[in-house]
């Protein structure tokens, strides 16, 4: 299957289509955000219910990363 | 100023899962004209959510094309956030608002994984059991990794199930329920051969895999990503290493919507007539906000629904003997998968109770009630608005859910400025194949 690249935090991943920003985060080796208290976290419920895997995408704050297809040349930021 | 596209249904259904195609797919076939929206970006639901590599559940496929035979408007990646006027929702995609209107109004909304807070559930890598499935099926690869299910419910299976399949390693499965009461969950399936398929299908599927009743996760451990699970196991505690722990105590229907279109609340659920109109006339409730039953009930009290919004109200009559039925396999479902006391010690001092904004255990514990937390602590004020924490602190504190507030879910600015200096929507032609 032809895979498409996007970058999360700078870091390129291939991703095959069909997958979730949120999952090419963590194929990335990125977590998803930092909370309030200093620690990182990552996905917790998968269907857009948690926002713990908000992100900002392509310039747009507060992604629910795990309802977004990545798309070819994503500019994805979890660090913001 | 933003152009506002504005869309105009007979029947508008809210959640495209089974219970929401079902009524989009009966209401359309009625001859009315029933637009389906959903915030997920494929129809389905969490239940059918299809894998990313493949087609639809096969499940699915038989009411997608009835969906499409009928000629019902899909409005994928919709969110809706309030409900300003009668027969109004606003609502945003990723890029625009929009706004919704309707005669009358079908809430599918589903329900979401019930949390439970343990010391260490915040760790990256404890997800929820339907969670890790999720995103498994968008694209997480999981073979070879080392997989702990717990909590409770019958998903627990299912997504064991369904990741062993992918290739996980399935170290443990933990349902806190006893063997006790699940056996009796067992004798009151014995009406229904098609659970009991279902069941020994399971069991083929997860032959050899360690699977153990009256046994719950204490704790996750790990430097900065899960490392290991500690589990109780009738009262002796046992640490498992693994790459995932998925973990979920059953579900809670989504009734934010129904509350905030001031629907009356029945013991957490949505009340319904025997039409599931709600106590609103034009608007209708089916699936998981009626009650916790499962695809088969969420499917006929779709069916209903949907008839009855396109006046077929004989042919909806003929699905109630179903529908009681497997409202007692709602009712027996209950019961086996109740929650046990223990698990209410559970957190420690330091545990965050709200992850949102990071409220440890120990600093609610000395107000009276969620409002009183909410408003000293932030505790479901964040972004969740209490999606996670509230049915938690509901089961740890008994403390009762407050009143539902627009907007319900975040919604940008931008969506709540056009929306509010629109006064006379622009009118747009509605999207989806005709």
């Amino acid at each position: 299957m032809p895979s498409l690249a996007l970058t999360v935090n700078g870091v390129t991943v291939d991703v095959e289509p069909g997958t979730t920003v949120a999952v090419a985060a963590m194929l990335a080796g990125q977590p998803c955000r930092v909370s309030v208290g200093g620690a990182s976290r990552g996905p917790l419920c998968g269907m857009g219910i948690c926002f713990e895997c908000r992100m900002t995408i392509n310039g747009k704050a507060h992604g629910r990363s795990c309802q977004i297809l990545c798309e070819p040349g994503m500019d994805v930021r979890t660090d913001d | 100023m933003t152009r506002v596209a504005c869309h105009k249904f007979d029947v508008l259904v809210v959640g495209a899962g089974p219970a929401g195609m079902a009524a989009a797919a009966c209401a359309g076939e009625c001859g009315v004209r029933v637009g389906l929206v959903d915030d997920n970006f494929r129809l389905g639901g969490q239940i059918w959510r299809s894998e990313s590599a493949g087609g639809p559940v096969p499940e699915a496929a038989g009411w997608l094309e009835r969906l499409r035979a009928a000629r019902v408007d899909p409005l994928c990646g919709v969110r809706v956030f309030d409900a300003p006027d009668p027969g109004v929702l606003l609502a945003e995609t990723a890029d625009d608002p929009c706004e919704l209107q309707y005669d009358q109004l079908i809430l599918a909304t589903g329900a979401r994984e019930r949390f439970l807070p343990f010391p260490g559930w915040t760790l990256p890598n404890v997800m929820g059991a339907g969670g890790l499935q999720a995103l498994v099926k968008n694209g997480l690869p999981i073979r070879g990794k080392r997989v702990v299910v717990a909590g409770t419910g019958p998903l627990l299976l299912a997504v064991a199930s369904h990741l062993r399949k992918h290739g996980a390693e399935l170290a443990m499965v933990c349902e806190q329920a006893s063997w006790d009461r699940l056996a009796r969950f067992g004798i009151a399936l014995a009406g229904q051969p098609g659970k009991i398929v279902q069941a020994l299908q399971l069991k083929k599927d997860l032959a050899g895999v360690r699977f153990a009743t009256s046994s719950w996760p204490v704790a996750a451990e790990g430097k900065n990503v899960l490392e290991s699970v500690s589990i109780s196991r009738r009262g002796k505690s046992e640490t498992l290493a693994c790459d995932y722990l998925s973990c979920g105590f059953h579900l809670v229907p989504n009734t934010e919507l129904a509350c905030l279109l001031g629907c009356q609340i029945e013991c957490d659920f949505v009340r319904v007539d025997d039409f599931q109109r709600t106590s609103i006339p034009e608007v209708f409730c089916a699936g998981e906000p009626t009650g916790i039953g499962g695809v088969g009930l969420a499917l006929v009290e779709g069916q209903i629904a949907g008839l009855v919004s396109g006046r077929r109200v004989a042919k909806a009559r003929d699905l109630f003997a179903q529908r009681k039925k497997l409202r007692n396999f709602a009712a027996a479902l209950a019961g086996a998968f109740q929650l046990r006391a223990e698990l209410r010690d559970l957190p420690s001092a330091e545990t965050a109770i709200c992850r949102c904004e990071d409220v440890p255990y120990s600093r609610l514990l000395r107000y009276p009630s969620w409002r009183a937390a909410k408003l000293q602590t932030r505790c479901g004020m964040g972004p969740c608005q209490g999606r996670i924490c509230g049915p938690a602190t509901q089961f740890l504190f008994d403390w009762t859910p407050d009143s539902v507030r627009p907007p319900i879910f975040p919604a940008r600015m931008e969506s709540l400025a056009a929306l509010a200096s629109s006064p006379e929507p622009e009118q747009q032609a509605v999207t989806g194949g005709h």
